[in-house]
């Protein structure tokens, strides 16, 4: 890989969204593209986190309007439920891309 | 799943190259992780929970052939409400049917149901029904432990509540069998069923 030449993959990543390319958030917004919805708990399983760490993230994703947050009550215990927003997913349907693309040119350019 | 931020970036063309295929893998494996959280279906547990409310009531309070003939039917039906309603459910979400988690999932649940087959048989040549109730719960929730691994919470909890009404069946009174029967393959699957409905999607 160290000889790849040329600066095309450098280019593709200076495309990218930035608040997706930090593994927290790309995974919150992935998890989401799968599921209808996720509360709170099980996206801390499914990451492995910290409550105060998926809390920062979420709410990072939720002020640039990839998620949504709902708040209920559920047996009288709150339960927060997290929504991927369409502007969510197109932001990961453009970070896919973005992917795909370095990967396709970094090849290109070793000829394979 | 790790899901630590990165270091430093590193924006050489060999990183860039290195961290895409990492993200793509990164990506596929949380969303696979994802649907385990959304393929199982609830409506699907409260029907398998209903039908085998109906099944306790046809075969009674007495294990022997008719008793058995009646549950080995409802399970029949069951395996069928179970998968019909998983694929139903994972299709909608659009994801694949055999994604990992769920595989694993199956094949958590496939060993003890077929560990169960076998010991049912040979109970039945013994003319040992009465102790099936107590093999069947505890095998089922050892299977619901095991592959509640790749699922949601809730289906390992369902799995200790199944497994303690198979030792209330095994070490209690052989007349309560056919009633932890009754309240796990029925009542644990309707309460369950109702929570995974409410709490995911369904």
């Amino acid at each position: 890989m160290s000889r790849l030449k040329g600066g095309a993959p450098l280019d593709a990543a200076r495309e990218l969204d930035a608040l997706l390319h930090h593994r927290m958030r790309l995974g919150l917004v992935s998890a989401l593209a799968a599921a209808e919805a996720l509360s709170f708990n099980d996206l801390k399983a499914l990451l492995e986190t910290s409550d105060g760490n998926l809390s920062v993230h979420a709410r990072k994703l939720e002020d640039a309007g990839y998620l949504t947050c709902s708040k209920t009550f559920e047996n009288r215990r709150p339960r927060t439920d997290y929504r991927l927003t369409a502007r969510g997913r197109q932001a990961l349907g453009r970070y896919l891309g973005h992917m795909e693309a370095i990967i396709r040119r970094a090849r290109d350019t070793l000829g394979h | 799943m790790s899901s630590t931020p990165s270091a430093a970036p590193d924006r050489t063309p060999a990183a860039l190259h290195e961290r895409a295929l990492a993200d793509l893998q990164f990506i596929r494996r949380t969303m696979e992780g994802a649907a385990a959280f959304t393929t199982l279906s609830g409506a699907g547990l409260v029907a398998i929970g209903l039908s085998a409310l109906g099944a306790g009531f046809l075969a009674g309070s007495s294990p022997g052939p008719a008793w058995l003939r009646v549950w080995v039917a409802e399970a029949v039906l069951a395996i069928a409400v179970g998968v019909t309603g998983t694929v139903w459910k994972t299709r909608a979400a659009r994801l694949p049917i055999l994604a990992g988690p769920l595989r694993k999932f199956g094949l958590a649940l496939a060993a003890p149901s077929l560990a169960g087959a076998v010991l049912t048989i040979a109970l039945a040549l013994q003319g040992s029904y009465v102790l099936l109730p107590g093999v069947w719960l505890l095998l089922y929730g050892s299977g619901l432990l095991a592959g509640g691994t790749f699922s949601i919470g809730l289906v390992p909890v369902m799995g200790g509540c199944f497994m303690a009404l198979g030792v209330a069946a095994s070490l209690l009174p052989l007349s309560v069998g056919p009633l932890a029967m009754v309240a796990g393959f029925g009542g644990l699957h309707i309460v369950f069923g109702v929570l995974v409905a409410r709490g995911h999607g369904g």
